[in-house]
């Protein structure tokens, strides 16, 4: 596990990479790490998260660049999701919406290395069209593969040197998950701690998941979601 | 005035034509009293929000709520706002003693995994055979998103609905066939209405209890066949 400022973080996302994005809304979005993804200027991004941006800061600010050509997410349209919302009306950005909870278990599915999985949810409705479907013991299921990032740009509370993390409320909401299913997982975290720091029986997320941690600071964590830093 | 069927078990369908339908407030205390105490209970976006307003605290009545936590409390107010401290609306709301967080593979497990007891959700739709209608209008040019609708369809072991009984074109939301895009087929139990509340599955339609208008009144404006408890 590597600590590095937010730019070096991202320094090597490609273009065309599939990032997955924590957050639901804006509690736990990796609102610098997104701001360093938008000055690095990676295109033709496949993006996976559970909203479409709020506002004009975060995965809002990443969507205004054009540099997204697909967005994966559960729930794109809401009351602040603009920037989304004018993009796929002028044709220029790809949707595929996933209910949550298979969003969340398609993640887990590949970082836990299962090949596919049969699941309830959304059987009989237009989600599941063209799915291959299954009875078994008197259930229908529809089959969903797994889905895995290049990247994954997590918000946590606290790392510990070890790459351990602890996280806040609902703001832990994707973080563990995608943190499993990137090939490299970066978390950006108010404070990194001695290794001795953090209770082995509190961990959340073991640092063999976590890559990269930025020190990212409360003050600094909660000027970037208010969008006063660039 | 008696609260209207609160906690009533009957085997007997009950007929209130003479008074009004059930205001917003009365539904939701209904629904309250029909969660058996100590249930672990999602409550839906909308309407079946209010329902928490009518829980008290000694039932033991869990709230989940499926953006990561057991134990929800009210709303948050004033200093007790913490924007990373949500509901599944976005709205800040409060943890109460025995509160606990987790994953979102979790908190979907719960549902998927039947260890929620009761799921209230708000519906365009609902089929007398028990499929759901609320994720989407069928409107062409709308922004698709459902969030956790299909998730929570298929997960708790009782699915309960409240909604209008008719929508704002007069029309019955409860029907025959859905014609709105399909959340979940066969996952809805009970339908809680102004009008009336009434079970759904297998065996169609059966009123419970009716409010402000009678049985036969039902039978002539819906388009399903209604059978009564006692049938």
């Amino acid at each position: 596990m590597e600590v590095l400022d937010a730019d070096a973080a991202v320094a090597d996302v490609q273009d065309g990479a599939t990032v997955l994005v924590g957050g639901f809304g804006t509690a736990g979005m990796p609102f610098s790490l997104i701001d360093a993804l938008v000055l690095q200027g990676a295109g033709d991004l496949t993006v996976v998260s559970n909203n479409a941006g709020n506002g004009e800061t975060g995965l809002a600010a990443l969507l205004a660049t054009g540099r997204v050509r697909k967005m994966i997410c559960s729930y794109p349209r809401q009351p602040d999701s603009h920037v989304f919302d004018a993009l796929y009306r002028t044709g220029r950005i790809e949707l595929e919406v996933v209910p949550q909870g298979n969003l969340a278990e398609r993640m887990r599915a590949a970082g836990a290395g299962i090949g596919a999985f049969f699941t309830p949810t959304a059987y009989g409705t237009v989600l599941a069209e063209g799915k291959e479907t299954r009875s078994i013991g008197g259930r229908d299921y529809v089959l969903e593969y797994p889905l895995g990032g290049d990247v994954a740009l997590i918000s946590a509370r606290r790392a510990d040197t070890a790459g351990n993390l602890v996280f806040h409320k609902t703001a832990r909401n994707f973080g563990p998950v995608m943190a499993t299913a990137a090939t490299t997982t970066v978390a950006e975290v108010d404070e990194v701690v001695e290794a001795d720091e953090i209770d082995p029986e509190a961990v959340v997320t073991p640092g063999i998941f976590v890559d990269r941690v930025v020190a990212v600071g409360a003050e600094q964590r909660i000027a970037a979601r208010e969008g006063a830093v660039a | 005035m008696r609260a209207p069927d609160v906690g009533e078990r009957t085997d007997v369908t009950v007929e209130h034509p003479d008074r009004a339908p059930l205001s917003r407030d009365e539904l939701a205390r209904v629904v309250a009293g029909d969660i058996p105490p100590g249930s672990y209970v999602n409550l839906g976006i909308g309407r079946p929000t209010h329902v928490a307003d009518h829980l008290t605290p000694d039932s033991g009545i869990v709230l989940h709520t499926e953006n990561g936590m057991l134990g929800m409390g009210p709303v948050a107010q004033g200093e007790d706002v913490d924007p990373d401290l949500v509901n599944a609306g976005k709205v800040p709301v409060t943890e109460l003693p025995g509160a606990s967080y987790f994953h979102h593979a979790d908190s979907f497990a719960m549902m998927r995994g039947g260890h929620l007891d009761v799921c209230v959700l708000g519906a365009f739709q609902v089929s007398q055979r028990g499929d759901l209608a609320n994720w989407h209008t069928g409107v062409e040019d709308a922004i698709p998103a459902v969030g956790g609708a299909m998730d929570l369809a298929v997960g708790a072991k009782r699915v309960f609905v409240m909604m209008t009984l008719f929508a704002k074109d007069g029309s019955s939301k409860l029907v025959e066939s859905l014609t709105y895009p399909v959340t979940g087929l066969a996952c809805v139990s009970r339908v809680y209405t102004e009008y009336g509340i009434v079970d759904v599955g297998p065996d169609g339609v059966t009123v419970r209890a009716t409010y402000g208008i009678s049985v036969d009144g039902l039978r002539d404006r819906l388009p399903v066949t209604i059978r009564r408890l006692e049938d």
